[in-house]
């Protein structure tokens, strides 16, 4: 130890010592005589992580006793006190958070940013109702999720829409797991949360813009049922999808459906299928030439899809703080106005230059400038399979639920007027 | 015609079954992409007390009302000033004991002769609304002792945070469940007790 270098040693130590307490220290620390003791505060802690898998363990219950009553017992009244105790478990008790539906953003972004890691709990709240769907049909909207119940508790007098109407409404929840998932993916916001309607009616507290949006989903869910299942739920999507493999799927005659009609009007969401026999005849030609240019236009509607998208990147970029900000202080620089943003003050204040922001912009457009062509990719896809199965017609006997479309309600039971031999 | 039947249904089996793997597969391959990026334990929200710029929209914003942040004091960082820029007001004329010179708008700040010539302070977290006035006050003029936190037992733990959002500094951001706060004494005058 060369005896030199002590007092840079010293002073080093010194300097160290004061960096312990971050502070501005402008005023000296006071030096008690009387014997005082700092006192010491106690903050609490959230509550037990355990908690959180009782949640889980909650989910899994009432999934399978959702199964049970829709597909073995077919009681409708089962799957209403079902959804009840959801909406009062999952919904009022939990306050809606975590859910399977807001699930689907942590995935993303836990796959795409490595500053994150998912919990638990929340890859099992995305994954397990999506592992009942795949076998058991939409049991997770009826008896278990918050909003399911809530909404339907609201449907009394289900009017059907026109089908070009409905088409087209249908395709949002599309666009909205598209923009989530590529605004969640980038590492932006969770906008499933933020537009979420039926929170503030759980917490019982919020802003008047989400207590308007909830109430009117609510108000227009008495005549067009389930509004925010139908046109909406992001995780709908993927239900819907899963969904139509499902085997032992509800079915709305308990045995043998001998086509009386009486179940073809009972679903509210126009769910049921009727039987079809004819699939030959002289449309077949026609279209199955239809068949044949649909199937080839979905790549091109992917790829226009995706290139779209790519050209959005900017614009849909500006969903990140840091793109806003240096809009803003480009624009003071251009226009003179001043920038009096709270962003905007914070920025100043804070001493980061601006050749950081600007450098900062780029790189987030140019992150979505790759993430975004996948969503349109996605939307271009799903258009295109949409159009590719207009063209399609299975045969089918008896009465069926849409496999897609059904969220295992159990309403349609009691039209069926077959009994099964007990 | 029904063997044309079964025939229809093996293959329309055939379809489901496809579709079953086909879907399974990559729902099944998230976990296993995701197992190195799985927590146990799970996130909170923290403001982070050295990025704060006291901006008041900590009270505002934060979707329960009273706002889940509260004030907190690293008392070993504090000076324990007679003129204290926290407890008192800006620009008042004369340092008498009425409630108008106090900066706190709820009186959340209880000030207590200790010795010559320290005085203490203790924030009443039941008054406290996170508006930032006494942070202000004591990083303008003081060590920088008071800060916000979020408290983690009123917080609700919301998967997108209303107040993270709208932070201006961002300086909220998700901490691991194991070190729930972030105080601004390295000595940690503050201890972490479980809610019971």
């Amino acid at each position: 130890m060369k005896k030199k270098y002590i007092p840079y040693i010293i002073m080093l130590l010194l300097i160290c010592w004061h960096t312990v307490l971050y502070a501005q220290d402008r005023f000296p620390r006071p030096e008690f005589e009387s014997g005082y003791a700092y006192p010491t505060d106690q903050l609490a802690l959230q509550r037990a992580q355990g908690w959180q898998y009782v949640d889980v363990a909650v989910l899994i219950l009432a999934l399978s006793a959702a199964t049970w009553l829709a597909i073995y017992k077919r009681s409708r009244e089962g799957l209403v006190w079902l959804s009840v105790f959801s909406l009062a478990y999952f919904g009022f008790y939990r306050e809606g958070c975590i859910c399977a539906v807001g699930s689907v953003q942590n995935v993303a972004l836990a796959l795409f940013n490595n500053g994150y890691s998912i919990p638990l709990t929340a890859l099992l709240f995305f994954i397990i109702p999506l592992l009942f769907a795949l076998a058991f049909g939409r049991v997770f909207c009826t008896g278990v999720c918050p909003f399911g119940a809530i909404q339907e508790l609201t449907g009394f007098m289900p009017v059907k829409l026109p089908k070009t109407v409905e088409s087209i409404m249908a395709a949002v929840p599309f666009i909205y797991l598209a923009a989530a998932v590529l605004f969640a993916a980038t590492g932006n916001q969770f906008i499933i949360c933020r537009y979420d309607p039926f929170v503030g009616i759980f917490r019982l507290n919020a802003p008047y813009t989400m207590v308007i949006f909830g109430a009117l989903l609510l108000l227009a869910g008495i005549f067009i049922n389930r509004p925010y299942c139908r046109y909406l739920c992001p995780y709908g999507v993927l239900l819907n999808v899963f969904s139509r493999f499902a085997g032992k799927h509800l079915s709305i005659t308990p045995a043998e459906c001998t086509e009386c009609r009486l179940c073809e009007e009972s679903c509210p969401y126009d769910a049921i299928l009727p039987p079809v026999t004819q699939t030959g005849g002289e449309g077949y030609v026609k279209s199955r030439r239809k068949f044949m240019v649909f199937i080839l236009l979905v790549p091109i509607f992917t790829a226009a899809g995706a290139v779209v998208f790519y050209n959005l990147a900017p614009s849909l970029a500006s969903i990140n703080r840091d793109v806003r900000l240096a809009k803003e202080i480009r624009n003071e620089k251009v226009t003179g106005v001043e920038a009096v943003s709270k962003a905007a003050v914070a920025f100043k204040e804070a001493g980061k230059t601006e050749k950081e922001l600007f450098a900062g912009e780029i790189k987030v457009i140019e992150r979505f400038r790759k993430a975004s062509p996948w969503a349109g990719a996605f939307l271009g896809l799903s258009f295109g399979i949409s159009l590719v199965s207009l063209t399609t017609r299975t045969s089918r006997t008896g009465y069926k639920p849409h496999q897609g479309k059904c969220y295992s309600c159990g309403r349609c039971f009691k039209y069926c007027p077959v009994g099964v031999k007990k | 015609m029904k063997e044309n039947k079964n025939k229809y249904q093996t293959r329309r089996e055939f379809v489901r079954n496809a579709g079953k793997i086909i879907l399974i597969a990559p729902l099944l391959s998230i976990p296993v992409f995701l197992a190195r990026k799985t927590s146990a334990k799970g996130y909170v929200w923290q403001i982070d007390p050295f990025k704060c710029t006291q901006c008041g929209q900590c009270k505002t914003k934060c979707i329960k009302t009273p706002s889940a942040v509260k004030c907190t004091h690293a008392y070993v960082v504090c000076g324990y000033c007679d003129l204290c820029g926290a407890y008192l007001r800006q620009g008042i004329k004369t340092t008498g004991t009425g409630a108008e010179r106090e900066q706190c708008p709820t009186g959340a700040i209880r000030r207590r002769y200790v010795e010559e010539p320290y005085f203490e302070y203790t924030i009443n977290t039941n008054l406290c609304d996170a508006c930032g006035k006494c942070v202000k006050g004591c990083n303008d003029f003081g060590n920088g002792s008071m800060y916000l936190q979020i408290h983690q037992d009123l917080c609700d733990n919301c998967n997108d945070c209303s107040i993270a959002r709208n932070c201006p500094s961002q300086a909220i951001s998700r901490v691991p469940s194991d070190h729930q706060y972030i105080p601004k004494d390295k000595k940690n005058s503050i201890t972490q007790t479980p809610k019971p």
